[in-house]
């Protein structure tokens, strides 16, 4: 698994234009939020979200700051519970797991943190290993050739030896995403993972989202609201605004929609649904001017 | 006067629930306690790092603290002609009470507040959230090693923040003043018992390495995860951990030391 894993990324990473991948036969969803509602101490943040993700999907979920796309992963992951609906991850209620089963479901889980949450006392080597060493009783020389070749796939070998203080943002990120490969996740979740990073480094980490996805036989759900990148390697989009889906589908579909969030969040405009200015009393009683 | 009430209810209520939290996670870490021990190299690096690193200040705190207990001593026993028993003063003082409440107080100043800087910064970047996410529980991989390790670290620097501090005593008492050794050793022997004077001063650091080990890693966890959180968190860790040892000491001096 690991020499077929080690080959298909070494093909895939030769690619450089990349597509989102063809639509895939109509299987049970893999991931799914149901009529979920979020909120907290009485503020509701996800109102009746629904979504699903398939095996093999690149899922998107795009949508301004503070519209809920993080707290979206966290209840994914169960680090936060839901007021009311579900979360399914392959046939499981997240949500009504205890500890122990909630533990052993994240080990077949990934997660990509926005700055890479990489273990600061650890060499680049280590924050890999970490994983494999925690949950698996592999000997010290598969360790090791299971790290080398993670980190190959991130293009990252050479700096297996540096502290995370060493290397670069998109370095860091390349290195949270090895270690989220260790164990080979059928569930990738990636969060702002282009945020910060430089057109190399952004182009890289897209292009390694969609490869190991493709590599591993993954479902990946990121959560960005980077247009260009996110719409060249998903599969299915999902716009958040003001805690509610407010759009879905094929990036082709979003970039033929007529719905004025969609637009306004593709093309960046100030003007449209989303206000500029929050509501606030008008600026001349702040002032005291008269009006 | 009902908001009043509703407010100071409201206060009392936080209160009890912050104290049931903290509750808890104490009761959590000594469940850990065996597992971390389980892991002898996760003990021992936080050893290296919480006790080795806390050397130097408790080795120059205590022979400092010696010195001037030579001095002190030296000047009140000498009014009564018992300038011998000098040896014995310095060893009481130090092994009952300012070698563990003094280490301690070092221990919470260096040690504790590295350990909670350490928890918040790793609260506040993610690492623990990582952790999780990894299905590694962050308590029993990172906390309960260095709980472990302050418990065992604690007792350690007390004794030999004693030890170098009785060393200071004689080198006041017998080589810069002028007592007799022999006296300054022999009434030191005489007079110590070694369970209930370091016994009972072992017992208090291991009560105190707890007490700081606790505190330190709970207000770091809870931390707010930003600089001005985890900056807090060190200033609270200070002066909880200071005031938690002498409240303790109280306790613990009244308990050991009282009936007699």
């Amino acid at each position: 698994m690991t020499a077929l894993l080690h080959c298909v990324l070494t093909d895939a990473r030769a690619a450089r234009n990349l597509s989102a991948a063809a639509p895939l036969p109509d299987t049970p969803p893999f991931v799914s939020f149901e009529a979920l509602h979020f909120g907290y101490a009485g503020r509701p943040l996800l109102r009746d979200v629904t979504l699903h993700a398939r095996r093999g999907e690149v899922v998107a979920l795009m949508g301004g700051s503070g519209s809920g796309k993080t707290t979206l992963l966290r209840l994914l992951g169960g680090q936060l519970r839901a007021n009311a609906g579900r979360v399914c991850f392959d046939g499981q209620d997240v949500g009504a797991l205890g500890r122990e089963a909630l533990y052993r479901l994240r080990r077949r889980m990934g997660m990509l943190f926005q700055f890479g949450a990489l273990f600061t006392d650890l060499s680049v080597f280590e924050n890999v290993a970490f994983p494999l060493r925690e949950h698996t009783r592999l000997p010290e020389s598969m360790i090791r050739d299971l790290v080398l070749m993670k980190l190959d796939a991130v293009g990252l070998r050479g700096a297996a030896a540096l502290l995370p203080s060493q290397v670069s943002g998109g370095m860091a990120r390349r290195v949270a995403l090895a270690r989220a490969i260790a164990l080979d996740p059928p569930l990738l979740m990636y969060d702002e993972p282009f945020a910060g990073l430089d057109p190399i480094s952004l182009g890289t980490i897209a292009h390694l989202i969609r490869a190991l996805n493709d590599a591993l036989g993954a479902t990946s759900i990121v959560v960005t609201h980077d247009v260009p990148e996110t719409f060249a390697i998903a599969d299915r989009v999902y716009l958040l605004g003001d805690g509610r889906i407010v759009a879905s589908g094929t990036p082709d579909a979003l970039r033929a929609s007529s719905d004025p969030y969609v637009l306004q969040f593709l093309h960046g405009s100030r003007d449209g649904p989303v206000q500029f200015h929050r509501p606030a009393p008008p600026i001349a009683d702040d002032l005291g001017l008269p009006r | 006067m009902s908001a009043v009430a509703a407010r100071l209810g409201a206060w009392v209520l936080d209160r009890l629930a912050g104290i049931g939290h903290g509750a808890r996670f104490f009761i959590r870490l000594l469940a850990l306690l065996p597992g971390a021990l389980g892991r002898p190299r996760l003990v021992i690096d936080q050893l290296h790092f919480i006790g080795n690193r806390s050397l130097s200040i408790i080795l120059v705190s205590g022979l400092f603290v010696g010195f001037v207990l030579g001095f002190q001593g030296y000047y009140i026993l000498q009014r009564y002609g018992s300038a011998e028993a000098l040896g014995l003063m310095v060893a009481l003082s130090l092994l009952r009470e300012l070698g563990p409440v003094v280490a301690a107080l070092l221990f919470a100043g260096r040690a504790g507040t590295s350990l909670t800087a350490e928890i918040g910064l790793m609260k506040a970047g993610e690492q623990l959230s990582a952790m999780e996410m990894m299905a590694v529980d962050p308590m029993a991989r990172v906390l309960a090693p260095r709980f472990a390790a302050a418990v065992i670290a604690m007792p350690v620097l007390a004794t030999l923040f004693s030890a170098v501090g009785v060393i200071g005593g004689w080198g006041v008492g017998v080589l810069l003043i002028g007592v007799d050794a022999g006296g300054f050793w022999s009434q030191m022997q005489a007079g110590v018992d070694v369970f209930g004077d370091l016994g009972n001063g072992v017992i208090k650091s291991v009560v105190f390495g707890f007490v700081c080990a606790f505190t330190a890693l709970y207000v770091g966890h809870e931390a707010q995860p930003t600089p001005e959180g985890v900056s807090r968190a060190t200033t609270t860790t200070v002066v909880a951990s200071s005031l938690a040892v002498l409240g303790f000491d109280f306790i613990l001096t009244a308990l050991m030391f009282g009936a007699a």
